[in-house]
């Protein structure tokens, strides 16, 4: 099946008109798997950090969400030791109009602003709700050792 | 006589403080009714009522009365508790079966009513009475109270001339192209001739064919019927007339089945029968299956296709004696051996709400209800809300129901003998009911046999049908009694339910092994008239069976020995 005018549009738009701090690249054999790094956003204990993820367009997509994932390590309350990600539009608020661009723009804006009222990774969650400064500092620590340029 | 308005009405109580006397003068022949007037003197009274036995029956308060004073009957018939009337069972309800287009009726009608009430399109009642759960008194109470309102929360144009506009592709705010015939979807990123274009009132504006995409992908693969604008955010309701236009007819069939499941969904006086591909429903006018109901009744109905089911578990079968909660526990408990039991027990759970069964296949522990949108805890099962402050509580839990887990198993090893006691007994009358069905069908063969050689006529050879008929029903009772028996805790009680088991049992077996006896035509009639009469008592049996059990769950005299999770 050919690939359909919207990813080809999105994939080319994030090509030439990157999001800042945010890359998707499509694999060569495989157009609808991203290779997908997103900055650390600043101000946050994940700046400095380059954080890989890996994004797959299923076949229903735009009607179904794109799997997004990270590789990168990370010590986030909504992002558990595999990788998944707890973000209500991935999930049961998703909608069509919603593209590979924004999907990345807001699991960057979860780096910026961590939810541990809504956990994924509970043990992470707690020590962020018990000790906010100890949890960011193992967060920062993370960064430095997983996520480095 | 502080406790009299505990059992007096307003009226009676007064009419007695004002006249004590006045009536006790008349003589019961002038009374019009035994139960228009109240002759009891306030002594009376108050010595009756300062009893502390308030739960008296019908018998105590006669002899009370009539220690007090000699008044004749009529007199105190006020002051009795109507007796229960006596129905054949005491969880028989009422109930009516329905075909799918007399559902479609019925909704119909609510819908209209409320369409007439607020007048509005059948459209937009139908619409906020899915939003209110099918609750229309709330809707019309909070409808009245502000329409704006209401209308928003439920994804309607508050602007109700707008969701009908005779041009629905309106190209509203299609983003113009230097040639303004032509519009760019946003969700294909397609360039498409401007009467492409469809929007909501909402005015989000997409192409055709991704409307279409989007309404099928939700009624097809997410079963959803409560479609919302594609746009992020938006709650703008699809309209029925878009899906009508949009979608072919078997997603349109299918949209149609989701708003009938819908509707029965939220009400609890409607159930689908569930029987493989049978689209009845029956419809329970003055019972709801709640926990609290089903924790003293059975009700078990049948559809008109003659399928038996129970109202309140959707079982496929008549699970009389036991209530639904011990059922399920029983019937979870037996099928733990195989496979697909150990898979849902691994991987699922149950919404503690409406207790559907849940897999989770990913994603985090903020659990959503598909069917009531109850959201709860994977971990703890609470509800979500208690964890904005306190999510840590399912740390806590964890090694709770860790050390649960584990005393649970140990108890469970020591409980198998006892266990494999009670569902020996359960599956053998299971099985036993299969082989009397297939005996008959022999039995059949050679009863229309007789038939032609002798000279008995059709209605005659019946009755080794009813005999199996009957065994079967009995055989089903006896089944679910070793369940109960389970769960039971030994009394009193219980020495006289296994009195009427075994009675039930010992009757069963008569009768089917007399099913098994040869036919010959020299000794049929006496066979005849045995097995009519086995029957029979069988049958009498059986509801002696029932009718103990139905009172004592009405008693509330049956104790459990596990506690019983309400269904």
């Amino acid at each position: 099946m050919s690939l359909p005018k919207r990813i080809l549009k999105e994939t080319e738009r994030l090509r030439n008109d990157p999001a800042p701090g945010i890359t998707a690249v499509p694999h060569e054999d495989n157009v609808r798997y991203f290779d997908v790094t997103v900055e650390g956003p600043d101000g946050s204990p994940f700046a400095g950090g380059n954080f890989h993820l890996e994004l797959f367009l299923p076949e229903e997509y735009p009607m179904a969400p794109p799997k997004v994932r990270f590789l990168t390590k990370i010590y986030h309350p909504n992002i558990d030791k595999l990788g998944r990600i707890c973000l209500d539009i991935l999930k049961d608020k998703w909608s069509p109009a919603l593209q590979i661009r924004t999907v990345l723009l807001s699991v960057q804006a979860l780096l910026s602003s961590p939810n541990p009222d809504d956990p994924l990774a509970t043990d992470v969650a707690k020590h962020y709700k018990e000790d906010l400064p100890g949890a960011q500092e193992i967060s920062r620590e993370w960064t430095e050792k997983f996520a480095a340029k | 006589m502080g406790k009299r308005s505990r059992t007096l009405s307003t009226t009676s109580d007064i009419d007695n403080n004002h006249h004590p006397r006045k009536r006790s003068a008349h003589s019961p022949v002038n009374l019009p009714t035994p139960t228009s007037t109240k002759q009891m003197s306030d002594d009376a009274m108050s010595d009756y009522y300062s009893d502390e036995e308030m739960e008296y029956n019908y018998s105590d308060a006669d002899q009370d009365v009539d220690d007090v004073e000699n008044e004749e009957e009529e007199d105190y018939a006020q002051f009795t508790p109507a007796l229960p009337a006596k129905k054949a069972l005491a969880w028989d309800v009422e109930y009516d079966s329905v075909e799918p287009d007399q559902l479609r009726e019925i909704v119909t009608k609510d819908v209209d009513h409320v369409a007439g009430i607020f007048g509005v399109e059948p459209e937009i009642a139908r619409a906020l009475l899915r939003h209110y759960k099918w609750n229309k008194e709330r809707l019309i109470e909070q409808y009245m109270d502000s329409p704006e309102r209401v209308l928003a929360s439920a994804g309607l144009p508050i602007q109700l001339g707008t969701f009908y506009p005779s041009t629905s592709r309106t190209p509203a705010k299609a983003k113009p192209t230097p040639r303004s015939k032509t519009f760019s979807c946003p969700i294909c990123a397609s360039t498409q001739p401007i009467d492409m274009a469809m929007a909501l009132p909402c005015g989000h504006t997409f192409c055709s064919e991704c409307w279409e995409m989007y309404l099928v992908s939700k009624i097809k693969d997410e079963g959803e019927c409560d479609v919302r604008c594609m746009e992020e955010g938006c709650a703008m309701r699809i309209p029925t007339a878009w899906v009508t236009k949009l979608l072919d007819k078997s997603t349109f069939e299918r949209y149609q089945e989701l708003l009938l499941a819908a509707y029965v969904a939220d009400n609890k006086n409607i159930r689908f029968c569930p029987f493989p591909s049978c689209d009845l429903a029956v419809i329970t006018p003055n019972f709801s299956p709640t926990a609290s109901a089903l924790s003293t009744t059975v009700p078990t109905v049948h559809c008109g296709h003659n399928h038996t089911f129970c109202f309140g578990c959707g079982e496929q079968q008549d699970h009389r004696p036991l209530i639904c909660a011990v059922v399920k526990m029983w019937l979870r408990k037996c099928a733990d051996d195989s496979e697909t039991a150990n898979w849902i027990k691994s991987n699922t759970k149950e919404c503690p709400k409406c207790v559907s069964t849940i897999e989770k296949n990913g994603g985090c522990n903020h659990m959503t209800c598909k069917k009531c949108k109850h959201e709860f805890c994977w971990v703890c099962m609470g509800p979500w809300t208690e964890h904005g402050t306190a999510w840590y509580n399912c740390n806590r839990y964890d090694e709770k129901a860790g050390v649960d887990a584990r005393d649970a198993q140990s108890r469970s090893r020591a409980s198998l003998e006892r266990y494999l006691h009670y569902y020996n007994r359960f599956a053998n009358h299971e099985q036993s009911a299969r082989l009397d069905r297939e005996l008959y069908a022999k039995t059949e063969k050679k009863m229309e046999e007789m038939q032609i050689a002798s000279e008995l006529t059709w209605i005659e050879v019946q009755f080794a049908k009813r005999a199996v008929d009957e065994l079967v029903r009995c055989r089903t009772t006896l089944k679910w009694t070793y369940a109960m028996a389970f769960y039971l805790e030994k009394n009193n009680e219980t020495i006289m339910f296994e009195d009427n088991q075994r009675d039930l049992e010992r009757a069963v077996e008569e009768l089917s092994e007399l099913l098994e006896s040869p036919i010959e035509p020299a000794t049929i009639s006496e066979l005849r008239s045995k097995m009519t009469n086995l029957t029979v008592y069988v049958q009498k049996r059986n509801e002696i069976m029932l009718n103990d059990t139905a009172q004592k769950y009405q008693d509330s005299a049956w104790i459990w020995n596990v506690s019983v999770p309400e269904f």
